[in-house]
């Protein structure tokens, strides 16, 4: 499973890669996270607005901060 | 939607009775909540004084006591109207996304497009980090750029923290005017960058960018998931906001108790034509949010400054921010930063002289 974590590099977007970590911890499960600060890569991916979340190449979320909680859902998700 | 199955599961017997009670018992208590709010929101005034002048036992000549009690009347009123603006812009934003906003900007005319472009840009949650992906994302596919310049002036310079403090420190009337004229502004800057086709100052990479055809995730948001994402923009933007609210209101207080009266009028005033150009050169380069700077500027006014420079002012620091700029250098040549800035500044000087002669 590979998490991807689209922004720039303001708060609110390093907020949102912590938070996934966390989620990942509490989740117990191992997983590839990366941050993805270049412009045309986000772009790339179809993104428009940031902070957003891509699980194995998917979009799930973009212009949010979400909580742990909704992370954990979220995560669980893509994975089944 | 943990806590429902809590509930659930702690009141066996009737489940289907709460269910159906449940929205019942939240609009009961969004109503007494109101109630409660209108009550504590209407007296402040009275609060205010009484706390002052009775329980501080000040003079009320003295500049101390006149500084205290404006804090005192100011601070919880526009915290108060903070929380209920913001709350309620946060569930009208839930209805649109950018992905919907550039569906419905694709393509679009001149004019009508420019007219659109602002409007949405009020009611588009948008974070001015974001600000680089959403211009190619827009140009990209079909958004005109004038339409997104429209857009781009429009999210900034009208935002719900901005209204809400000219609504409590100024009136219904400076609001509306900010937001006429704001969104004025906008849609004739943009429609100005639109005319001069100024597309080969954009860089030349974004163009050559392609966008995936069916990106943006839609997912349906329920009212419970509206009223949530209000309570989330409250926690967010009046979490972000508060610090800067309370130390305007503060400065704004000293201004009110200790700078005489009609001392700006000269600087500032109504007969000093050069105040509005100069309002807004110093405006563009200062980073102020909109909660910091709008209770100093009505300090200001009350001692004889100009409303028309006074609104120039405000217009530059929020609306023409010096980091947004930059952060947009990455997609737009030097000479389009310029007219940007030129077009957008020329508005600002417009609306101010204009104030100035009207009022």
């Amino acid at each position: 499973m590979k998490i991807e974590v689209l922004g720039p590099g303001c708060p609110k977007c390093m907020s949102v890669e912590q938070n996934v970590r966390k989620a990942l911890a509490e989740l117990a499960l191992p997983a590839e996270v990366e941050k993805v600060t270049d412009i045309q890569q986000i772009i790339q991916k179809g993104v428009m607005s940031t902070p957003a979340l891509v699980i194995d190449g998917k979009v799930v979320l973009q212009g949010k901060n979400p909580t742990v909680d909704q992370l954990k859902q979220l995560i669980a998700k893509g994975q089944g | 939607m943990s806590s429902e199955v809590r509930k659930a599961a702690a009141s066996p017997l009737r489940p289907r009775a709460w269910n159906r009670a449940k929205p019942v018992v939240g609009a009961l208590l969004a109503l007494a909540a109101a109630a409660a709010w209108w009550l504590l929101f209407s007296n402040l005034d009275r609060f205010a004084g009484w706390l002052v002048f009775d329980v501080f036992g000040m003079s009320a000549a003295s500049a101390l006591a006149s500084a205290i009690a404006f804090f005192v009347y100011e601070a919880p009123k526009v915290m108060m109207l903070l929380l209920v603006v913001v709350f309620a812009v946060g569930i009208v934003r839930s209805f649109f996304t950018p992905e919907r906003t550039r569906r419905l900007l694709a393509g679009r005319r001149q004019a009508l497009g420019n007219v659109l472009g602002s409007l949405l840009g009020v009611v588009t949650p948008f974070c001015s980090c974001s600000a680089v992906p959403l211009f190619i994302g827009f140009v990209t596919t079909g958004v005109p750029l004038g339409v997104t310049f429209s857009f781009l002036i429009a999210a900034p310079m009208i935002n719900e923290v901005a209204l809400v403090l000219l609504f409590g420190l100024f009136g219904w009337k400076v609001a509306g005017l900010y937001l006429a004229t704001g969104l004025l502004i906008a849609m004739v800057a943009g429609w100005v960058i639109g005319r001069l086709r100024l597309e080969g100052w954009v860089e030349g990479w974004v163009y050559e960018t392609a966008l995936p055809a069916a990106a943006g995730t839609e997912e349906k948001v329920r009212w419970t998931g509206r009223l949530a994402l209000g309570r989330d923009a409250v926690k967010d933007i009046v979490g972000r906001v508060w610090p800067y609210v309370l130390a305007g209101i503060a400065v704004g207080a000293g201004i009110h108790g200790y700078v005489p009266q009609d001392f700006m009028a000269s600087i500032m005033g109504k007969g000093a034509w050069w105040s509005v150009p100069l309002a807004v050169l110093i405006g563009i380069p200062m980073y102020s949010n909109a909660a910091g700077i709008i209770p100093v500027v009505q300090a200001l006014l009350e001692k004889g400054a100009a409303l028309g420079t006074v609104l120039a002012f405000m217009m530059a620091v929020i609306g023409l921010s010096l980091p947004e700029t930059i952060i947009l250098r990455k997609v737009l040549k030097m000479p389009l930063i310029a007219t940007f800035i030129g077009v957008v500044g020329v508005g600002i000087l417009i609306v101010g002289y204009l104030f100035n002669i009207v009022l």
